[in-house]
């Protein structure tokens, strides 16, 4: 979906995404990449809405985690974040969701050392981290099985 | 408060189904203060006319599961589909009053009595199938939300069809009995989260997503430390910023803006001078702070004669232990956003106490409770921290300075400074073994962390536990800084010490952990937890340290029984310990969602190598050094060890909590597991690197 919008270069893409465009599914956690709750991708790659300005995005796709299922029909990781109940309080896990399927586009077949590697910089507090390694995994297998 | 009448106008028409839940044996325990709760009832249920189940409950959903357990008990007893089940949590208007959630209560103290109205509303419903099929009570039974004929399952009719156009309510009196265990069917089966679906596509609301039109963001002038005077404030700069609006009331000076990040730019051009303490404790001094300035102590448990033990121990050791001060860290930082329409306000909150909440923002407003409505979002983790709300009344009063809606977020630094830490904690223990190599003393004295789980499991003939001052002390003269309870409140520590020290008594007697702690343990319950541990562990024990990093912990928490084992690895140049794996075995008597206990159990676990290793606030003389993640760490990915836990299942006990007991057990574990592997006690959370560099170096 493509949308324009008027806004000042020099704002952090998080709170565009949060207030002009009602996009609050993507967090503030800590405002200074030190937690991951604001992870969107920009072209396909991960980065920290929180400490990204609106000048880096100038005609960039961004996707949210609103724009991952089609929909009603969740996108594989969300899917596999439900059912292997990765998540608690649910705040860190749009974030963790979208440093996910950065990761499978880089790796798709990751070890969990490379999981954890991968999500290194996503904190969650509630400690859903052994969940969260295993929807990974699942998630991985079916993007695989979707693919052959 | 809303009266019972008042109720019943909003419930509508169905079944409903009024019923208490009794904290009277929680409340004997703690210092919350009890005004206004009510004795008719405080929760209810509806089985409405399209035959769907609505629950009711002050209870709120921060992560801990109750969102998805409450439901399927309820789906249970009453024999419907747990999709049919709506759970309204935490508003005010619509829920009974409730004191909040915490202390692993939820399914513990609520589950009972919902159970018990869920019985009471199917036998309503037996009864009116029995009158509309024309079939005998023995005959019927019920599935899936409707009555059936046993023998003749064809012949049925649904709930909806039952409760058309009816109005029935009943007060639970405790007379219908409720299902045997034995016949649960949902209720302690696997279960995925029934909010899981709305948290993995952005959808669930929390606090700050609230928006409303015209509603503008606030950010406060903040002090550089507790303890401050504001001693002038140019507001220019702000007043400068388009839009911007800055409102001096009293002490509150506030920016606020349509766009939070402008209001938050806004902010940082504030120039205030402050007078900050002179004098005061910091992280470097506060023990001698706190042994100097200690309350008097009570005694939480004594036995036998701590001289005749004294007499008969040919072993003494004597230890004190010490853990500093740790955040909450909810990933969601505090927030409220408030919304004031002539007399009636309403107030979104990030709250783990939507009714005390009610009570503050009508304190505020000088207003009766009745025109305020407090409605709580999903919440983005509490642990303790979200039952202390202080940007509540800094929200009510900007919105009714502004007559603007206003939403009031934390950032991550001012959620370090204004948390409720877990206090800062000593323990002194001495203790002894006899010579048939059991404790033949156990002297343990708490200071300034809470009692809970301080009354020791094992058999210790002559003991005395004394407790001075805690969490909920904020008294001049002791804790620096505010404290509140933090996930196992005073729990952790006392693991920590107890177990720590059972480890130094087990070395005394020559003999290995485990052997040791069997030898002074008679409760049953907890011998098979234990020995549970001890199989899945699968680890020969020897006397530590035996160089090969194994630890064992005990624990017992909220009525749960735990056990815990880790093996870990020391780097000993560097002070690094990895944890490699860590067993966990719990009785929480009866278990409701087998799959959201042990989520509970690995969350604890892995949340608990945060106060074991670095989680640390850093202060002095009221200004709190940790501002963000970089000078907090919390655990990461890279520290996980392989998690196996392992719930024993003890269903007459009833349900015991779930949500705190495995935390307990961490610091304790992995102090046991140091030790075993390079030999170092360690007296001190966290177990930094450099502590653990500093005690190896020291031999």
């Amino acid at each position: 979906e493509s949308t324009e919008i008027d806004v000042d270069p020099s704002r952090k893409l998080l709170w565009v995404l949060r207030t002009e465009l009602g996009l609050t599914g993507t967090k503030y956690g800590c405002g200074e990449r030190e937690c991951g709750a604001c992870t969107v991708l920009v072209d396909g790659r991960r980065i920290f809405s929180c400490d990204t300005r609106m000048s880096a995005v100038i005609d960039r796709e961004v996707t949210t985690v609103e724009g991952l299922a089609t929909g009603d029909v969740l996108h594989p990781v969300q899917k596999a974040f439900a059912e292997h109940d990765a998540l608690q309080c649910g705040f860190c896990t749009p974030g963790l969701i979208m440093g996910a399927v950065s990761l499978l586009e880089r790796n798709p077949e990751p070890s969990v050392d490379e999981i954890k590697e991968g999500l290194q910089r996503h904190l969650c507090r509630c400690g859903t981290h052994v969940r969260v390694i295993q929807a990974v995994q699942a998630a991985a297998q079916e993007i695989q099985e979707g693919v052959r | 408060m809303t009266t019972r009448r008042e109720f019943l106008k909003i419930a509508g028409k169905g079944i409903i189904i009024l019923y208490t839940v009794d904290f009277s044996e929680l409340m004997a325990q703690r210092t919350f203060q009890m005004r206004g709760y009510p004795t008719d009832f405080n929760s209810y249920l509806r089985v409405g006319e399209d035959g769907r189940v609505t629950l009711f409950t002050g209870k709120i959903e921060m992560g801990q599961g109750v969102f998805t357990s409450l439901p399927q008990m309820l789906a249970e007893e009453l024999d419907v589909p747990i999709t049919s089940i709506d759970p309204v949590l935490g508003d005010t208007d619509l829920c009974p009053w409730d004191m909040g959630t915490f202390g692993s209560m939820s399914t513990r103290f609520f589950g009972p009595p919902m159970r018990q109205a869920a019985a009471e509303a199917r036998a309503v419903l037996l009864d009116l199938g029995s009158e509309r099929l024309g079939v005998p009570l023995e005959a019927l039974g019920t599935r899936d939300g409707s009555v059936h004929v046993v023998d003749e399952p064809s012949t049925a009719v649904t709930y909806a069809d039952l409760v058309q156009g009816r109005r029935i309510e009943r007060t639970v009196d405790g007379d219908v009995a409720i299902k045997p265990w034995a016949e649960h069917r949902v209720s302690g089966k696997p279960m995925y989260r029934l909010d899981a679906v709305q948290k993995v596509t952005g959808r669930a609301e929390y606090t700050a997503d609230v928006r409303l039109p015209g509603m503008l963001y606030a950010k406060v002038l903040r002090p550089p430390a507790h303890g401050s005077r504001l001693v002038s404030v140019d507001v220019s700069g702000a007043e400068s910023v388009e839009g911007a609006l800055v409102v001096r009331d009293g002490d509150l000076v506030a920016v606020l803006h349509e766009l939070p990040d402008v209001a938050e730019e806004a902010r940082t051009l504030i120039r205030a001078e402050w007078e900050t303490p002179a004098t005061g404790p910091g992280s470097d001094n506060i023990f001698e702070h706190l042994r100097a300035n200690v309350p008097e102590a009570r005694v939480v448990t004594e036995g036998g004669s701590l001289d005749a033990g004294r007499a008969e121990a040919v072993t003494s050791v004597d230890a004190t232990y010490h853990a500093h001060y740790v955040a909450h860290a909810p990933m969601e930082p505090h927030a409220a956003v408030v919304h004031i329409e002539g007399d009636h306000t309403t107030v979104w909150a990030s709250t783990q106490t939507p009714f005390p909440v009610r009570r503050m923002v009508a304190q505020t407003l000088d207003c009766p409770e009745e025109n305020v409505r407090v409605i709580t979002p999903f919440v983005g983790g509490g642990f303790g921290g979200k039952a202390s709300n202080p940007q509540i009344p800094e929200a009510v009063r900007l919105a009714g300075i502004t007559g603007r809606p206003v939403s009031l977020s934390w950032t991550r630094q001012e959620e370090f400074f204004y948390d409720g830490f877990r206090p800062a904690t000593i323990v002194d223990v001495s203790a002894g073994v006899g010579s048939d190599k059991r404790v033949a003393f156990w002297d343990y004295a708490n200071m300034h962390g809470g009692n809970r789980s301080s009354d020791p499991v094992y058999h210790f003939p002559n003991h005395r536990v004394t407790s001075a001052g805690g969490w909920g002390g904020r008294g001049p003269g002791f804790h620096p800084l505010a404290v509140g309870a933090w996930r196992g409140p005073g729990a952790n520590v006392n693991h920590f010490a107890m177990e720590s020290h059972m480890d130094l008594l087990a070395q005394a007697a020559g003999m290995n952990p485990l052997e040791f702690r069997l030898a002074n343990l008679t409760d049953e319950r907890m011998r098979r937890v234990l020995e549970r541990a001890a199989e899945m562990f699968g680890r020969d024990w020897a006397p530590a340290p035996s160089g090969r990093g194994y630890g064992l912990a005990l624990g017992t928490d909220a009525g749960t029984f735990v056990a815990t084992m880790a093996e870990v690895t020391v780097d000993e140049a560097r002070g690094r310990v990895q944890v490699e794996r860590i067993v966990c075995v719990q009785d929480m008597g009866e278990i409701v969602n087998p799959e959201g206990a042990k989520i509970q159990m690995e969350g604890c676990l892995t949340m608990g190598l945060g106060y074991t290793f670095t989680e640390e606030i850093r202060f002095d003389k009221g200004a709190i050094a940790n501002e963000n993640f970089d000078s907090y760490q919390l655990p990461e990915f890279s520290w996980l060890p392989e998690i196996e836990v392992d719930i024993i299942d003890n269903p007459e006990l009833g349900p015991q909590g779930g949500g705190e007991p495995a935390i307990t057990t961490v610091g304790a574990v992995i102090a046991n597991a140091i030790h075993d592997a390079a030999g170092v006690r360690m007296y001190e959370l966290p177990m930094t690197p450099g502590r653990v560099r500093r005690a190896i170096e020291a031999g």
